[in-house]
Formats: C-alpha cells, sequence, structure tokens
C-alpha cells in the first residue's frame, strides 16, 4: 500500500502547526473574557486595552525615570530610596559646572564630568565628520553599475549588527601589542607598539573603532536616497555633455539634502552617546582620555563608591537636553525633507 | 569567461566610449576591495586567533593560520618532547626532541634513537615543526570553566522572551492605534515619539532605582522587561498595518467576530511581514545589548553572553584564547541572520532610517 506524499505535512508545515495549536488554544481560551470585556466597554474602550500594555511600559520604564531623574538631580546622598534623599536644590548643577575656565577641565570641581564633556565633543566632531564623508563615498560607490551590488552592499554592513562588545574585543585584539596591525607594519620596521597604551592613539583607536562599527548603517540610508534619484535627471545631463564633477555638485548633492541632514544628526544623536564598544576597547583610558559623558555618568552612579546618583542625574539631564535638541531638529529637517519629496 | 568578467568589471570607461579604465573605476574597485579586506579582516582574524592555543597566541610575528608545534613522546621521559628541526654540529639538519633548554642552549635528543647522549643546540639554530592545528579546547574549556552554558542560556532566554512580548505589545498597540478612532490617540503617538527621545544613557540612574523598588534587581526579566515597548516597533507595525484596508475588519465584525479576534486572527497575519522584519531587530537588539544587563546584573550565574564576556575581558590576566573562542560563538547568530536574513534588515532599515 502506498501512501501519497501530497498528503503527508511537510516539515515546516508540521513545526508550524506544533507552534500554532497551543497558541491558538491559548487565544481561543482569551477570547471569552475579551468578548465580554468588550460588551462591557465597546470599541474604543478596546482600543484603549490594546493600547495599555504598552503604554504601561513606556509609562514605568521611560516616562517615570524622567520625573525621578529631575528628583534625583535636586536631591543629594548616596541613598537611591527617594524619601531617604535631601533636597539641596541646584547644587549638583552648580557642582558640575562649578569652573575656573571651561576650556581645562582640570580648574573644575567636577574634572571627569569637563574631561568626558571636552572628549564627547572632539569625538562627535571627528566621528561625524568622517562617518559622513565615508558613508557618502561608499554610498556612491555601491550607486554606481557594480555587477553584485547587493554583495557589497553586504560587506559594508556587516559590523552594524555584531554586538559592541564583540566589536571592542575584535579590535582590542587587533591594536594590542602582538596584534594584526603590528603585524601588518611590521615588514615596514615598525617595532611593535601597543596602541590602546597611548593617550592620542587610544582615541584616534575609539573614532575609528565605532566608524568601523557604524559606516554601514548611514551608508545604507544614504544609498536608499541616491537610489531614489530619478534616472532622467542624469540623461538629461548625459545628454547636454555635463561634467560628471558638476553632476554631482548641480543634481546628486542637492537632490541628497534631505537625506544627507537626516543621516548627519542621526549620527551626532548616535555619537554623542558614545560608550559600549570604546569601554570594551579602552575602559576610558588610558587615564581619562577616552573618557566619555555616557561612561562618566554610569560610573558616577553606579561604580564610584559612595556612588552619587544625584549627581548622574544632573549630567544625564544636560546630556538628555541636548539629545532632545538634536531629535527635534532631525524631525523638523526630516518634515521639510518629505514635504520637498511630495514636491517634486 | 572574458564576458563574465567585463561584466564584473564593467566600467565607465567601457559603457562610453570602449577606452580604458576611467579614474572612477580604478577608486571604485580599489574602495571596494579595500572595504572586503577592512569589513571582513578582522572577524576572519579573530575566528583564526580563536583556533591558537595560548603559546602560539603570545607569539609576534603571529602566523596568520592557527600553527602548533608538533610533539612526540620520547621513551625514559615523562612528558611530551616538543619537536625540532635541528642544525647538528656536523652541519646537517636533523629533526630532534628538545629535553630543556639552558640559556642559549637546548639539550636535545634525537626520538628514533633515545639511548643516545643528548646534543647540545644553539637555540638559534633550531626551528619547531609545526602544523597546521586547531586548538577545539578553547571551544570546550569555557563550558566547562567558566559556567559558559549558563551565559549561553541567560542569553538566549532574554532574547527570546523580550522578542516574544515585543511583537505581542507592539502589534496591539500598533493595531489601536491604526484601527481605532479614539480620544487621546494623537496623545499617544506623541508619547511613543517622545520615548525616541529618551535613551538609556538618559534615564539608567531612575530607572534603576524602578527596576530594584519592583524586586527585579539580578533578575532577568528586570533585563527584558524595560525593553519589550520599542518606539521602533510601533512604528513599523502602525505604518503596515495602515495599509490593512478597514472593510476587511468591517466584514468580520459583521460575521460577530471580536475585537480580539479580528486583532488575533486578520490583522496579525496580516501584518506577518512587518512583524518579521520587527522579530529579525528585536533578536540582534536584545543578543547585543550590553550596558543595561552590565546594570542589572551583577551575580555571576545570570550574566548574559555579553556581560560574561565583558568581566572576563577586563580582569587583569586576560585568558584570551577563552575570550577569542567565546567572542566567536557570540557572534555566531548575528552571522546566521546576516547570512539569511540580511536582506529584512537592510530594507528595514532603508524603509525607515531607524534602527
Amino acid at each position: 500500500m502506498t501512501v501519497s506524499n501530497a498528503d503527508k505535512p511537510t516539515l515546516p508545515e508540521r513545526l508550524g502547526t506544533i507552534v500554532k495549536t497551543p497558541v491558538g488554544v491559548v487565544m481561543g481560551l482569551i477570547d471569552a473574557p475579551m468578548r465580554a470585556l468588550q460588551r462591557l466597554t465597546g470599541l474604543s474602550g478596546m482600543a484603549l486595552f490594546f493600547l495599555a500594555p504598552n503604554m504601561l511600559i513606556f509609562g514605568i520604564f521611560v516616562l517615570l525615570p524622567l520625573g525621578i531623574n529631575v528628583v534625583y538631580s535636586v536631591t543629594g546622598g548616596s541613598a537611591l530610596f527617594l524619601p531617604e534623599r535631601t533636597y539641596v536644590g541646584g547644587d549638583q548643577y552648580a557642582r558640575l559646572f562649578d569652573c575656573g575656565n571651561y576650556l581645562d577641565a582640570l580648574t573644575c570641581q567636577e574634572d571627569a564630568f569637563w574631561t568626558a564633556v571636552g572628549n564627547t565633543f572632539w569625538f562627535v566632531v571627528l566621528q561625524v565628520t568622517f562617518m559622513i564623508l565615508a558613508a557618502l563615498v561608499t554610498a556612491l560607490i555601491l550607486n554606481r553599475n557594480l555587477a553584485a551590488r547587493s554583495f557589497w552592499r553586504a560587506v559594508f554592513f556587516f559590523p552594524v549588527l555584531l554586538s559592541p562588545v564583540v566589536v571592542g574585543l575584535i579590535w582590542r585584539w587587533i591594536l594590542q601589542r602582538q596584534g594584526l596591525l603590528n603585524f601588518i607594519l611590521y615588514p615596514f620596521g615598525m617595532e611593535p607598539y601597543n596602541w590602546l597604551t597611548d593617550r592620542d592613539w587610544s582615541f584616534m583607536a575609539a573614532v575609528g573603532v565605532s566608524l568601523w562599527a557604524h559606516m554601514g548603517f548611514y551608508t545604507l540610508i544614504l544609498l536608499a536616497g541616491l537610489q531614489a534619484i530619478p534616472k532622467d535627471l542624469y540623461e538629461a545631463a548625459a545628454m547636454d555633455g555635463t561634467r560628471p564633477g558638476r553632476v554631482f555638485w548641480r543634481i546628486t548633492l542637492p537632490l541628497l539634502a534631505p537625506n544627507l541632514i537626516v543621516v548627519i544628526v542621526l549620527a551626532l544623536i548616535r555619537a554623542v552617546q558614545v560608550f559600549d564598544e570604546v569601554y570594551i576597547l579602552t575602559g576610558g583610558g588610558p587615564g581619562t582620555s577616552t573618557l566619555f559623558l555616557t561612561q562618566y555618568i554610569y560610573e558616577t552612579g553606579f561604580v564610584s563608591q559612595p556612588r552619587n546618583p544625584g549627581l548622574a542625574a544632573a549630567a544625564s539631564i544636560l546630556m538628555g537636553l541636548v539629545l532632545v535638541v538634536l531629535t527635534l531638529l532631525q524631525l523638523g529637517l526630516g518634515k521639510r525633507g518629505e514635504n520637498k519629496g511630495k514636491r517634486r | 569567461m572574458s564576458r563574465a568578467a567585463s561584466f564584473i568589471f564593467r566600467r565607465r570607461g567601457s559603457q562610453k566610449h570602449g577606452r580604458g579604465w576611467h579614474w572612477t573605476d580604478i577608486v571604485t574597485w580599489l574602495w571596494l576591495i579595500g572595504g572586503l579586506i577592512v569589513m571582513f579582516g578582522p572577524a576572519l582574524w579573530l575566528i583564526f586567533s580563536s583556533f591558537k592555543t595560548p603559546a602560539a597566541l603570545a607569539e609576534f610575528p603571529p602566523s596568520i593560520l592557527p600553527y602548533a608545534s608538533q610533539q612526540v613522546t620520547v621513551a625514559g621521559h615523562e612528558q611530551p618532547l616538543t619537536l625540532y628541526d635541528a642544525k647538528m654540529p656536523d652541519g646537517t639538519t636533523k629533526r630532534m626532541a628538545e629535553i630543556r633548554r639552558i640559556g642559549l642552549f637546548s639539550q636535545m635528543i634525537d626520538p628514533a634513537d633515545p639511548g643516545a647522549p643528548p646534543v647540545r643546540i644553539n637555540i638559534d639554530d633550531r626551528q619547531p615543526v609545526r602544523k597546521l592545528s586547531f586548538a577545539t579546547e578553547n571551544y570546550t574549556e569555557p563550558f566547562v570553566h567558566f559556567d559558559f552554558f549558563r551565559y549561553l542560556w541567560n542569553s538566549v532566554f532574554v532574547t527570546v522572551m523580550a522578542t516574544v512580548i515585543t511583537l505581542v505589545v507592539n502589534s496591539m498597540a500598533a493595531f489601536a492605534l491604526s484601527k481605532y478612532e479614539f480620544r487621546g490617540r494623537s496623545f499617544a503617538m506623541l508619547i511613543i515619539l517622545a520615548t525616541l527621545m529618551v535613551p538609556l544613557s538618559v534615564i539608567m540612574v531612575p530607572l534603576y532605582s524602578i527596576i530594584s523598588s519592583l524586586g527585579l534587581f539580578n533578575n532577568l526579566w528586570g533585563v527584558i522587561l524595560p525593553t519589550v515597548a520599542t518606539p521602533t516597533g510601533v512604528f513599523i507595525l502602525r505604518q503596515y498595518m495602515l495599509t490593512i484596508p478597514d472593510e476587511l475588519l468591517d466584514a468580520a465584525r459583521m460575521d460577530k467576530a471580536s475585537e480580539w479576534q479580528i486583532y488575533w486572527r486578520i490583522v496579525l497575519p496580516l501584518t506577518a511581514p512587518a512583524l518579521a522584519v520587527l522579530a529579525i531587530f528585536s533578536v540582534v537588539w536584545r543578543w547585543n545589548d550590553f550596558l543595561w544587563p552590565l546594570i542589572v546584573l551583577s551575580r555571576k550565574e545570570l550574566y548574559t553572553l555579553q556581560v560574561g564576556l565583558s568581566i572576563y575581558s577586563g580582569e587583569l590576566n586576560v585568558q584570551w584564547h577563552f575570550i577569542l573562542a567565546m567572542t566567536v560563538v557570540t557572534m555566531i547568530p548575528v552571522v546566521l541572520v546576516f547570512i539569511f536574513l540580511q536582506r529584512f534588515i537592510t530594507t528595514g532599515i532603508a524603509g525607515t532610517g531607524l534602527k
């Protein structure tokens, strides 16, 4: 006796049934109370019911902390429990801003904070500049008439998926004394050098590594923008015999501008919060040469003894203000970009 | 063959005038090949290094592939001896085993003739005999010594749970925001938009106090819960649900379907592509999370892979051979996503500009 193959469920189907059946049973059981609820509250009540879990989680884990953050920043002591903290007014902020000379972190009471601010500033300037340039060049190249474009796009995208811990460890391993970089430089007569114990080199390594890890992300957005530029513009330009340089400045760049602005602001927002991969790579050192704002907040709030949640909260609120300004900028500019797109 | 080559290397010059390489073609290929090396090279180097023995890791200049010195057991010696190609005093080269090293000299013995007296050879005149060998104990021992399986399990648990809850909670919210008219809808949208502006680094101190007052400090649920409502997720799903025609829902209501059934049996299945994208994102996000688990988890048996790796790599005496192997294991799920599901992520990012 033969059994026809068509009757047998395939493996994915069988797996699907195994997953679906219990879930379906549970959902079926939920249906009765749901109907009762619906009868009680009506349609708009059901809408609120669907919205509730999300709002609850946002409320407890995002909005409530925002409020508590403000309370922390105006109270002192190392206690976490709010009633145990004493009101100190603007003292935490005053402490952060108590400086002889704002350009020299060592004249400040909280010299670590100002070192972190300075480092973060230079990091943002360098990283975002190089990031945008590299991502733009890569996107322009990927937008050419390439064979296997999706393969090349994937090549540049690969590090984006890696975890910051993995990224940090990979590069720590490459930049150490017996590492790959020294191995590559060895034939050129370079003595093995411990790059991450040098103040300047470790800072440049932090910039370079975060560039390596995130460039693919921005390349992707810019590439999408490039591909949205109508081809007939280029054909018309070619018909007129326009030089390639002129095509870039007069067609590509102006039409890419909305995407470019979004990418710049996104990169700024991300760069201000730099932490994970650099923390694994250098631990903020040597000394404080790669100490950035997020690490300052983390260490003030959790690591230092006694910990100072108030000071950390004050610093994090200042950082949050910068981020809010940047985000509003992005939303505003993004909207303008959208409208532009519609008009086109 | 040459047609295939000219297809792969098609370039500006050949399209237009049929002549040689334009300078932009050269820049393009230099950039692409350079990119290939710079983007994949470090990860490959990590993988090769992870198969090296501690001795091979300490070498400089390092070899690219994992080599290990060959060893041999010689009668009369308890420990296995390392094999060398030695230049004998009479000028010939012979394969010898080293008994011990004394200053600049090495005492060596012929493994084929263990009875013969040892020979003294200058250490510059001997080369270790090496062959390709993969130190797989780098991978197996962490499971025994470091409770590595525990970390792996914690990571999987956090990733799976967070992703499942993310999908349910965010799809419900997206359903409400795309298919119902109700008071406070735009206010809810505004709140979700606002949470986009609040990264973890801004609220970590108070979030920690909330987690600990909920009794979730040193609890994997303390890692999971704050991450499950993502504004990105709500936006992706809502955008997609807006394209589902309302007539479909109305028809179901005519047939006495409850709102829950509409959500569960009609809207969710139709949103599957967007759910898949969000699921892939969520898996990568949660697998890679570092700072928040680092804050919430202080007990060793609760570490996720990322936290465990960072703690062990921060020790004074870093055992790189284990760290490298564990890093490779940590990389595996993400590499699988990259190979099989990269398309979804790239279109997801290009479409929304969110990560």
